[in-house]
């Protein structure tokens, strides 16, 4: 029931096997090479000059003594952009507003023309021989600056008269979205026996990869190819949206490397700004150019995550069923269209909005922003999590006020295996999960039962102990092109493969996908190991060049092994089918008599066999092949485009115990029981639900992003102000997974884990902390649920307590 | 510009530096030992965490010049010359201790000071002790249990324990 399989596997590095990881020597031994690592003959580097207003109109900028200090090469501004026509950065998706009116887009310069809007903005570029040489020409850059009024929040931008963040765009508005059948919703809320009301705020956060992101750009005068290196999940998508749309580079010229990266969570999907400026910067002064962000710079020019303000309506019956869902959500662009940004709080996060249960009507409607705030895109999760926090949060809340157990509430509506596959009312199909048994699982492991006891024995201690828990869904594996394109994607959403048998029998794979802690060179080469009987030392995993693997859509929405994966799965059934005609050939027999088993094909019926490296050997030496119908080689491509999404869904439940005289939280207990489909390396699985957990425990108790809301001014720039998660302020956790729901659509069987644990992890504490509070009157808080925060709380619930 | 000689990894090297340049910087920059990592610019996150005359400090927070006539230890120096991994490397990949790799040569380096400067530890002192270094893949869960059975390895295997 566990993460045991009933048998261990047939193969001791094949599928379900916990192999240690191959990439772990050169991280151990420092011979990891990530972008900074990276050196290029007669290099220079790169120093952006950012803004220090959040909105300002630039009336010049004098770099005449810059220039002449020491070491630099060479200063551009906006005007040297625009002089090329280099044009700005593109937004990957295009939602329609409710009217059928597309959403407004502004330019995104890569280096500002006359205006900046939010602190950090790109205004200028420095180039010298050393990075200290750089960074001192920029103190000597005079920029002429007109402060003007700016806005940070979203429900400030939409007021009457708010500051515009762009001309083009009135009242601030991006789109105005909706999904859903109002006219049934309200009709679900007109019969309805009880409603919880909820308004909650998703707090934006900072992503914080550990490695800040850098590009290196680099101009080959004798071929005329331009090469970058960046700190990307998808080299590919950069190569395509920079070389297409910002410089004007064909893809043969332009070659795109991604090196070891050091974590994304989603802030290194997109196309920044740096990086056209170093590719293009190259050429104009023929020489390589390095930029590496400082942290504090990350902070002001890595895409953020979350930041919605929602209201939402649950409306049930008396016997508890839920009849409908109404949200209302504001969602902060910030100041420009990232890559994703318009699709994550449209069809990333309202199409969940069933989550677990089988609400039959749901009516979202979703106004996205322009603040003058760093861009928001997609953070681990990525409109899931705000979705599942939402769901989860107003369920409990739900619970509490009907005096039903919020378990047995969420058993009274949980979507049953027999309904499966299961049309939600906002346009997914779930195809399988299995609800009630991952709670049942996750009960029985945090002894749900004893809970009481344990409350009462940290009341006699004076503390306040609460549980609280998150049934959460995912749409992952993102996606399928078609839907992805009716949906307003302007790019395909497969992924490639390919698997090149060599003559002496190793195998070289080329992924699309993109490892960034993910540990593809173990669990990639899981799958070949697993498929073709050969030892896994003799598997290699390339990624992350796109002069190596042909084509590829990268890493993100835990879409790795489901699409790209299954991309390599069908690749290999390629290399299978291909291998199994040279078997024929070499063994006399028919073709249709080879049966390919544990890295042998044998004649049916017959002890003649050949191995696989046999065969491949005969591929590359095909002395008496017929050639009019078997050609040389095996090396065959494949690319898969899934039929639906997966669904990846669990439980998530935490004990957090609450000392009302400091308002600290502390979580006591924390259990996830998930079910991936699938699974192909547990330890590399189980990994994955530990970060994602604590990416939500710090959401919920820590990490804020919170701006003057005056000056627009960043407060939380540094590690100092931003409160990442240490070590010791997280627990162990038990994680467990299930393998009885496997995806019904893709030939592995596998749904994706990457995100889970950040998608249930910030309800999942939220709703322990407010029971721990309930019994105070406390119905809600927002996060993060810090010392003050709750402290503060409990002092005002228990004055209005002794008033009554 | 000021000299500095020092033992990096057992070899004495002498580098001209400018006066501001930090350990970080000279060790990356000047010596090609990328494997020190840097992740912030507030002395926060750990990542550049080495070994001077033995103990771990952030290389960050020390000017290149300070280091003058001191030993200095990196990642690159922990593993045996054969390439066989320090206890506290084998366990962080034993333990699935790192994702990313990024805070990884930090991590390792702190976690071996704090098992060589503590008689015994448990879970909350491998925490307490983690504090100054962040990792935002592992949620710290291997890694702690990484560092308990690196300790104890290294504790019962002294002789590779010294190799640095």
């Amino acid at each position: 029931m566990s993460n045991s399989h009933a048998n261990a596997p047939a193969n001791a590095t094949g599928i379900g096997a916990s192999v240690k990881r191959r990439e772990d020597f050169r991280f151990l031994t420092g011979q990891g090479t990530y972008t900074d690592d990276i050196n290029r003959p007669n290099q220079t580097h790169a120093y952006i000059l950012r803004s220090p207003h959040a909105h300002a109109r630039i009336n010049g900028i004098d770099t005449a003594a810059a220039l002449e200090a020491p070491g630099v090469v060479a200063i551009f501004t906006g005007k040297d952009i625009a002089a090329d026509k280099v044009n700005g950065l593109p937004c990957g998706w295009l939602i329609h507003s409710k009217d059928g009116s597309p959403m407004v887009e502004p330019p995104h310069p890569p280096l500002v023309l006359d205006k900046v809007v939010h602190v950090g903005d790109q205004v200028a570029v420095i180039i010298a021989e050393t990075c200290e040489q750089a960074k001192d020409a920029a103190e000597l850059i005079m920029v002429d600056y007109d402060e003007l009024p700016a806005v940070t929040t979203s429900p400030e931008a939409l007021k009457d008269g708010a500051p515009l963040v762009h001309d083009q765009a009135a009242g601030n508005l991006c789109y105005d979205w909706h999904l859903g059948d109002k006219v049934a919703t309200d009709a679900a809320f007109a019969k309805a026996a009880h409603v919880t009301k909820l308004d909650l705020i998703n707090n934006r956060l900072v992503p914080n990869a550990m490695e800040p992101r850098a590009a290196i750009g680099e101009f080959d005068r004798a071929t005329g190819d331009y090469t970058l290196w960046t700190t990307s999940q998808n080299p590919h998508v950069i190569r395509l949206l920079m070389g297409a749309f910002v410089l004007g580079i064909p893809e043969h010229k332009l070659r795109v490397i991604a090196p070891d990266v050091g974590g994304g969570f989603g802030s290194k999907i997109y196309h920044y700004a740096e990086e056209a400026i170093v590719t293009w910067a190259s050429r104009k002064i023929g020489r390589p150019i390095k930029w590496v962000a400082e942290r504090s710079e990350s902070f002001v020019s890595d895409a953020h995550g979350r930041d919605h303000v929602t209201h939402a309506e649950l409306a049930l019956d008396a016997d508890g069923k839920f009849l409908g869902l109404r949200v209302q959500t504001l969602a902060n662009m910030g100041a420009y269209l990232s890559t994703f940004a318009p699709s994550i709080p449209t069809y990333l996060y309202a199409t969940l909005l069933a989550g677990q249960y089988t609400t039959p009507a749901i009516y979202a409607e979703v106004k996205a922003v322009f603040t003058h705030t760093v861009p928001v895109d997609a953070y681990r999760g990525a409109g899931r999590p705000e979705a599942c926090y939402l769901i989860e949060r107003i369920v409990e809340n739900a619970a509490r006020e009907l005096g039903i157990d919020k378990t047995e509430l969420r058993r009274r509506n949980f979507i049953p295996p027999s309904a499966m596959p299961y049309d939600t009312p906002v346009a997914l199909q779930y195809d399988c999960g299995l609800f009630e048994k991952n709670l049942d699982q996750a009960l029985a492991l945090i002894d749900y039962q004893g809970f009481p006891a344990r409350k009462a024995e940290a009341k006699a201690r004076g503390k306040l102990r609460g549980i609280g828990l998150a049934s959460y869904i995912e749409a992952c594996g993102i996606a399928p092109s078609n839907v992805a394109g009716a949906l307003g994607a302007r790019a395909g959403l497969y992924e490639s493969g390919e698997v090149r048998f060599h003559p002496t029998g190793s195998v070289t794979v080329f992924t699309g996908s993109h490892s960034h802690g993910q540990s593809h060179e173990t669990t990639f080469a899981q799958l070949v190991s697993d498929r073709f009987g050969i030892p896994i030392e003799n598997v290699e995993i390339v990624h992350g060049d796109t002069s190596k693997v042909p084509f590829g859509m990268g890493t993100y929405g835990s879409r790795s092994l489901a699409v790209g994966g299954s991309a390599i799965s069908k690749a290999m059934d390629k290399v299978v089918n291909k291998a199994k005609k040279i078997a024929a050939h070499m063994l006399e027999a028919a073709e249709t008599d080879i049966v390919f088993e544990q890295g042998k094909f044998t004649v049916a019926g017959t002890d003649r066999s050949l191995t696989i490296g046999d065969v491949a050997l005969s591929a590359y030496v095909p002395h008496n092949f017929p050639l009019d119908e078997l050609e040389p080689g095996l090396d065959e491509q494949a690319f898969y485009d899934p039929k639906n999404f997966t669904y990846p869904n669990g439980t998530q439940i935490a004990e957090v115990e609450i000392d009302p005289e400091t308002g600290v939280v502390r979580i006591e207990k924390f259990v996830a029981v998930d079910d991936f489909g699938r699974v192909i390396n547990p330890m590399v699985v189980e990994g994955q639900v530990h970060g994602g957990i604590v990416q939500g425990i710090g959401q919920a108790l820590m990490e804020n992003c919170v701006y003057d809301p005056q000056t627009g001014q960043l407060l939380t720039g540094s590690y100092m102000d931003y409160c990442m998660p240490r070590a010791d302020d997280v627990p162990s956790f038990i994680v467990q997974y299930h393998e009885d729901a496997p995806c019904t659509h893709n030939p592995l069987g596998v749904k994706g884990c990457g995100e889970a644990g950040a998608i249930g992890g910030s309800a999942t504490v939220m709703n322990a902390v407010v029971d721990a509070l309930a019994d105070l009157g406390i119905q809600h808080l927002d996060m993060p649920a810090t010392p003050l925060r709750v402290w503060r709380a409990i002092q005002d619930a228990s004055v209005s307590l002794a008033a009554e | 510009m000021p000299s500095v000689s020092l033992k990096v990894n057992g070899k004495s090297v002498t580098r001209e530096v400018e006066g501001r340049t930090l350990l970080v910087q000279l060790l990356r920059d000047h010596l090609g030992l990328t494997g020190t990592h840097v992740g912030c610019d507030t002395s926060q996150c750990g990542a550049c965490v080495v070994h001077v005359d033995g103990q771990s400090i952030k290389s960050c927070t020390m000017l290149a010049v300070q280091a003058n006539g001191l030993e200095v230890t990196t990642i690159e120096g922990l593993a045996a010359a054969d390439g066989t991994l320090h206890p506290m490397q084998a366990a962080f990949r034993e333990h699935h201790g790192l994702q990313c790799g990024y805070c990884t040569p930090g991590m390792v380096m702190s976690a071996v000071d704090l098992a060589k400067s503590h008689e015994h530890l448990d879970e909350k002192t491998v925490r307490e002790g983690l504090e100054g270094n962040i990792c935002r893949c592992t949620g710290y869960h291997n890694i702690v249990k990484a560092v308990l059975a690196g300790a104890e390895a290294m504790r019962s295997q002294p002789a590779q324990a010294a190799a640095e």
